[in-house]
């Protein structure tokens, strides 16, 4: 693939910002949107506009094939089984808080466990904690490598007969590791548990096959993979999605409503009640579609190959340390720079036209195991060029010589 | 001046390095406000003591930026000494500085004049204003009690 050939395809890029063209690392927060994306979605609203499901009209069954056309697409993407195991919820987030609620909150009991991550997003994090505070459930941690991953040793010590719910990261948003999900899957299945992946960081940067994965739930966002905001998907093999009640009742989602009881739709509509965020949908496919073309296998390598060419450069500038694993890291770099707080350093490269992160990443549980309040971090996505890793590397170079020369 | 060294001016810098009246006031002397700021981590203890309608003494402890750790030390330097209300006059200055307004000259900032670049930078007002918001919701429970 070619990254610099790709840029063509996202306007935004092509900015000055402070004078200075516009160099895109906050790809972990949000990536950028494709033109194939934005036109997908305009002609929806232009030439097809409509609630799906519904209508009889023609209009209707064009909104509805574009909407269950994207899910088939998601089912592809993730070699899922079948199309009803693709839920479309509105990101990460809700796909997460969808189990939370409709399953661990329903079923936990005092005794059973939850079993995560200190290093887990909050999104992957507190509707756990929150689940374990009401059910009187025990919430557990696996304990972490020096270098803040997860070994199967760690895995099996945590995990008991107990144990009814693995969540954990499939990349982590700080520290750029990937987890073995396919051993922790074996592990938890061993115990009876159900294994739940936030693959908010993973879906974007690697190919996924969930069922070679074998975990039970897989939740990613569209946004963070060249797709529309206000989108995502929980995915959920359907024996297990059928044990999960859903969270949000009305219209779209009822087989049949008596004046005592109501009955669900079948999978995966039962999740799906309201008006879906069909322009999203059909916004999230067409990233598919994008993504694809250029292949997940090179948007992979493309990244690592980024961050390895960072980081090596990175490790010369003195007094900058890099948190998390040192190797074989996907798609990110978390780091700080000597005393500069993280918030200075970024103002600092905005003002030369680089955007990245500062603060704590949604981690303040990984944030406090590092020992730091915040940190930077310049996460990369197909579009971005070794180039732009060098005016990044001369941008951190300025930034220690600017605040050298305001402190003296 | 680039609009960076705008916003970085020395007298910021030295608030930082060399932060004054860091520290915390004895549980009996004072009250204590703990504030954040959940997008960025910043944090900030000021222990305040009022009485007489006058802010007698005010220390504060935390972690954050050049900008907010720096208008901490500036404000409690200040806000120390001076009645309530004037440092409440203060703060309302100071949150129409951050705004970018005009600001009347018949109270002299002092080294606090140093944050108006800050203005124009939205995403840094916030680590700015932390800790006046600390002196406000300090001074609002000294009232209370």
């Amino acid at each position: 693939m070619n990254a610099k050939e790709l840029r063509k395809y996202f306007p935004i890029l092509h900015q000055e910002i402070n004078g200075h063209p516009l160099v895109y690392l906050d790809n972990g927060a949000t990536s950028q949107k494709p033109i194939p994306v934005m036109e997908a979605m305009d002609k929806y609203y232009k030439a097809y506009n409509s609630n799906v499901h519904r209508g009889v009209h023609t209009l209707g069954n064009m909104a509805t094939d574009a909407y269950e056309g994207a899910r088939e697409k998601v089912r592809a993407f993730i070699n899922a089984r079948e199309a009803a195991e693709v839920v479309f919820t509105r990101g990460t987030t809700s796909a997460i808080n969808t189990v939370a609620y409709g399953y661990a909150r329903a079923v936990l009991k005092p005794g059973d466990e939850i079993v995560t991550t200190i290093v887990e997003h909050h999104a992957n994090f507190i509707p756990w904690q929150q689940a374990a505070k009401a059910t009187g459930a025990t919430f557990k941690f696996i304990p972490l490598q020096e270098d803040g991953t997860v070994t199967l040793d760690a895995v099996r010590e945590t995990v008991t007969d107990n144990t009814k719910l693995v969540a954990i990261h499939h990349i982590s948003n700080v520290l750029g590791d990937t987890t073995p999900i396919k051993e922790i899957a074996k592990i938890a299945h061993e115990h009876g548990a159900l294994l739940l992946v936030d693959g908010a960081q993973g879906a974007p940067h690697k190919k996924i096959n969930v069922q070679d994965l074998d975990c039970d739930f897989y939740a990613f966002s569209a946004h963070k993979m060249a797709g529309p905001t206000g989108i995502g998907v929980l995915y959920g093999k359907r024996e297990v999605l059928e044990r999960v009640e859903p969270m949000e009742f009305g219209g779209e989602m009822i087989d049949f409503v008596e004046l005592y009881d109501s009955t669900w739709k079948e999978l995966p509509w039962k999740f799906e009640g309201g008006t879906p965020i069909i322009a999203g949908a059909i916004g999230l496919g067409a990233a598919i579609d994008f993504l694809n073309e250029i292949g997940m296998d090179n948007i992979e390598r493309h990244e690592k190959q980024l961050v390895k060419y960072a980081m090596e450069q990175m490790r010369e500038i003195e007094g900058l340390t890099i948190y998390g694993p040192q190797q074989d890291r996907s798609s990110l770099i978390t780091f700080n720079l000597d005393t500069v707080h993280p918030h200075d350093l970024a103002t600092v490269l905005d003002s030369y036209g680089i955007a990245v992160r500062a603060g704590h990443h949604c981690a303040q549980p990984l944030m406090r195991w590092l020992n730091c309040t915040a940190t930077a971090r310049a996460s990369f996505y197909v579009y971005n060029t070794e180039e732009e890793v060098d005016v990044l590397v001369e941008g951190l170079k300025k930034t220690k010589e600017y605040f050298g020369n305001v402190f003296s | 001046m680039s609009s960076l060294d705008d916003l970085y001016r020395r007298v910021i810098m030295d608030h930082y390095q060399k932060p004054r009246n860091r520290g915390k006031l004895e549980e009996s002397d004072g009250l204590i406000v703990n504030l954040n700021n959940p997008t960025c981590g910043d944090s900030i203890s000021l222990s305040l003591k009022v009485a007489e309608g006058k802010v007698v003494d005010a220390k504060f402890m935390g972690e954050g930026c050049s900008i907010s750790m720096s208008s901490a030390s500036m404000m409690t330097d200040a806000v120390k000494g001076k009645p309530v209300e004037e440092a409440l006059e203060l703060a309302h200055k100071f949150s129409d500085l951050m705004q970018g307004k005009e600001i009347d000259d018949s109270i002299d900032l002092g080294d606090i004049e140093a944050l108006s670049g800050v203005a124009k930078f939205p995403a840094r007002i916030k680590c700015a204003t932390l800790a006046w918001k600390a002196l406000e919701q300090g001074i609002k429970q000294a009232e209370q009690e």
